[in-house]
């Protein structure tokens, strides 16, 4: 590292405009600056700010007023942020893990040598795909009204219809079966992660005399920890962030019951332009999401499995 | 023993495909819908074939609102996403190049940057974005919409440097020897052999700038700049009834552009996937 320091030094006066342009140095930043152009005024300068704001009051008309930790304490205060909170927490919980389950299961199902799995496999992704578009959460709106789709369809096996979006209790559902529908992503990822398991490890076990629940549990199951994880991880910051479904279905209602941390703060800021409250409130949802995921971490330690350990 | 196996099969595919088809109901039931009659939507019928073929409901639809066709909403989140798409393609590979082949002091520190920043959700720092552009007097423009992508973004960037390291040094080695430098490396060897991990990247890219909801709706105001997923969300918002029929036509032409993606590109948007699922 020395030496070439040194030598860059004693080479540097000899060095034409284009012979310093090659240098590694030189070049390295050039190729790499559109990011750090990005990184500074895109990522850094305005977390610096949004920090700053979380301590104001901010209506963009007049300049920020510094108020301490008033953001804060008005949110411990605040009962619809409460609420929020909670209602993030119970759609993580009971979407992210149902959507893995799946996710692993049709890749398990779909990964055999089996005549039509592309075919197949795309159509179980096709929901993921399309899913995050304004035309498919107006679709799924319309398919759990009163009198829609899926009442019809429990009405025909003799069951009640359900209120799903005028009843607090209910109206969450759709959502989490929203997202449940879309599985499609972690399938391909854990489909490309059964691939990558040695087929010695089968046979092995086949020789043991294994049965196929077993084999899945103990060796599956397994080698698969690790993406697991990962797939846990990234869903899970996904479904933190959640947005559009409940501002196009619900509108975050009824009584609040889908109003989503990130739908109560796009709500403040960009409906009622309260910019310091609502950016304290984004570092609260950060701080929920890094707590989360540490968490995960954390535990993962007992639960995943490396082959080369 | 062979006529039971025989049996195993034929149940698993009927399964697969019975539950598939319970997946794309939905969909289908998009698509059937934007020709029926609004009645038939609002009622709930399950059949998947129209009892009048209501072409109409494009015809409806395409009018769009206060005189401002579909032609605008489609032609403004075409342009949208191409330039994003271009903008991405060009500012990822520059910065994957720079970190995968290039020695210098701080690459470390920017490619660990680069991948902190994939674990920051966006959300966070779209309120101070905002202000920023508000300052710059660039709300209302499509500037804040294309200008972030020229600026490289962590997942592709991290997915061009996984192509790049399966690219031969001693094509670099041998094209420097022919008196090429690194910026005429880049563009001679490099960005011409990448070009698989390009073709994903501007599938993803493109579908994902088609698809994005949240920015439009931020930083546009003006009808007449309106996506397409802007304007499908006037059906719910503005009309007092809503006409259904149109609703669904046009969301059905609004996912024909990802259709038409996947059923060409298929490998290349599971291999980006899985891609990132692998090696990150």
């Amino acid at each position: 590292m020395k030496t070439i320091a040194v030598e860059e030094t004693v080479v540097k006066r000899k060095l034409t405009f284009g012979q310093w342009m090659n240098t590694d140095t030189v070049a390295g930043y050039v190729f790499a600056l559109p990011f750090i152009v990005g990184f500074l005024a895109m990522m850094a300068v305005p977390m610096l700010l949004s920090f700053y704001y979380s301590f104001t009051d901010f209506n963009m008309l007049t300049s920020p007023t510094f108020i301490g930790f008033d953001n804060y304490v008005r949110m411990w205060n605040d009962m619809r942020f409460r609420n929020s909170v909670s209602v993030t927490f119970r759609f993580v919980f009971f979407s992210v893990p149902v959507r893995l389950v799946f996710g692993l299961m049709l890749a398990y199902v779909l990964t055999r040598k089996t005549k039509g799995v592309h075919f197949y496999r795309s159509i179980y992704y096709l929901p993921t795909l399309i899913g995050g578009s304004i035309a498919v959460a107006l679709v799924w709106g319309q398919l759990f009204q009163n009198q829609g789709v899926i009442n019809v369809m429990l009405g025909a096996f003799g069951l009640d219809g359900v209120n799903w979006f005028g009843n607090p209790n209910n109206a969450l559902w759709p959502l989490i079966f929203m997202s449940v529908w879309q599985f499609g992503s972690s399938m391909i990822i854990f489909a490309a992660g059964l691939k990558d398991i040695p087929e010695t490890y089968y046979e092995a076990a086949e020789i043991d005399g294994a049965n196929k629940w077993r084999i899945f549990f103990s060796i599956t199951i397994p080698c698969l920890t690790p993406i697991i994880l990962y797939n846990l991880v990234m869903q899970t910051i996904a479904a933190f962030m959640t947005f559009t479904q409940a501002f196009i279905i619900t509108g975050g209602g009824p009584a609040d019951s889908t109003n989503f941390l990130a739908l109560y703060i796009y709500n403040h800021a960009f409906n009622w332009f309260n910019m310091g409250y609502a950016s304290a409130m984004s570092w609260v949802l950060l701080t929920m999401v890094g707590v989360s995921t540490a968490f995960i971490m954390w535990t993962s330690k007992k639960w995943t499995f490396y082959a080369n350990e | 023993m062979a006529n039971k196996r025989n049996f195993y099969k034929v149940l698993y595919h009927v399964l697969v495909v019975f539950f598939g088809f319970i997946m794309v109901y939905p969909v289908l039931w998009m698509i059937s819908g934007s020709l029926k009659t609004n009645l038939e939507i609002a009622t709930g019928a399950l059949t998947l074939v129209p009892r009048y073929w209501l072409w109409e409901n494009f015809v409806n639809g395409w009018q769009g609102f206060a005189g401002i066709t579909f032609s605008t909403f489609f032609g403004n989140s075409l342009y949208l996403s191409i330039f994003t798409t271009i903008g991405t393609v060009i500012s990822c590979s520059l910065v994957a190049y720079s970190l995968s082949r290039i020695r210098f002091r701080g690459r470390s520190v920017i490619f660990t940057l680069m991948l902190s920043t994939m674990m920051i959700p966006a959300q966070v720092i779209l309120i101070p974005q905002f202000i920023i552009f508000h300052r710059l007097g660039l709300v209302g423009t499509f500037v804040p919409l294309i200008l972030p992508s020229f600026f490289g973004a962590a997942f592709f960037i991290f997915l061009m440097m996984q192509f790049m390291v399966s690219i031969p040094k001693e094509l670099d080695e041998a094209a420097i020897v022919d008196g090429c430098n690194k910026y005429t490396v880049f563009t001679r060897i490099i960005f011409p052999l990448l070009k698989p991990a390009l073709v994903t990247t501007a599938i993803i890219q493109f579908y994902w700038a088609w698809d994005n909801f949240l920015g439009p709706l931020i930083y546009l105001n003006n009808p007449r700049q309106f996506t397409v997923s802007l304007a499908l969300r006037m059906f719910a918002d503005t009309a007092s009834v809503t006409d259904f029929g149109a609703m669904f036509a046009m969301s059905t032409l609004s996912l024909i552009p990802v259709f038409v993606m996947f059923l060409l590109f298929n490998k290349q948007l599971v291999d980006g996937i899985s891609t990132m699922g692998l090696k990150g």
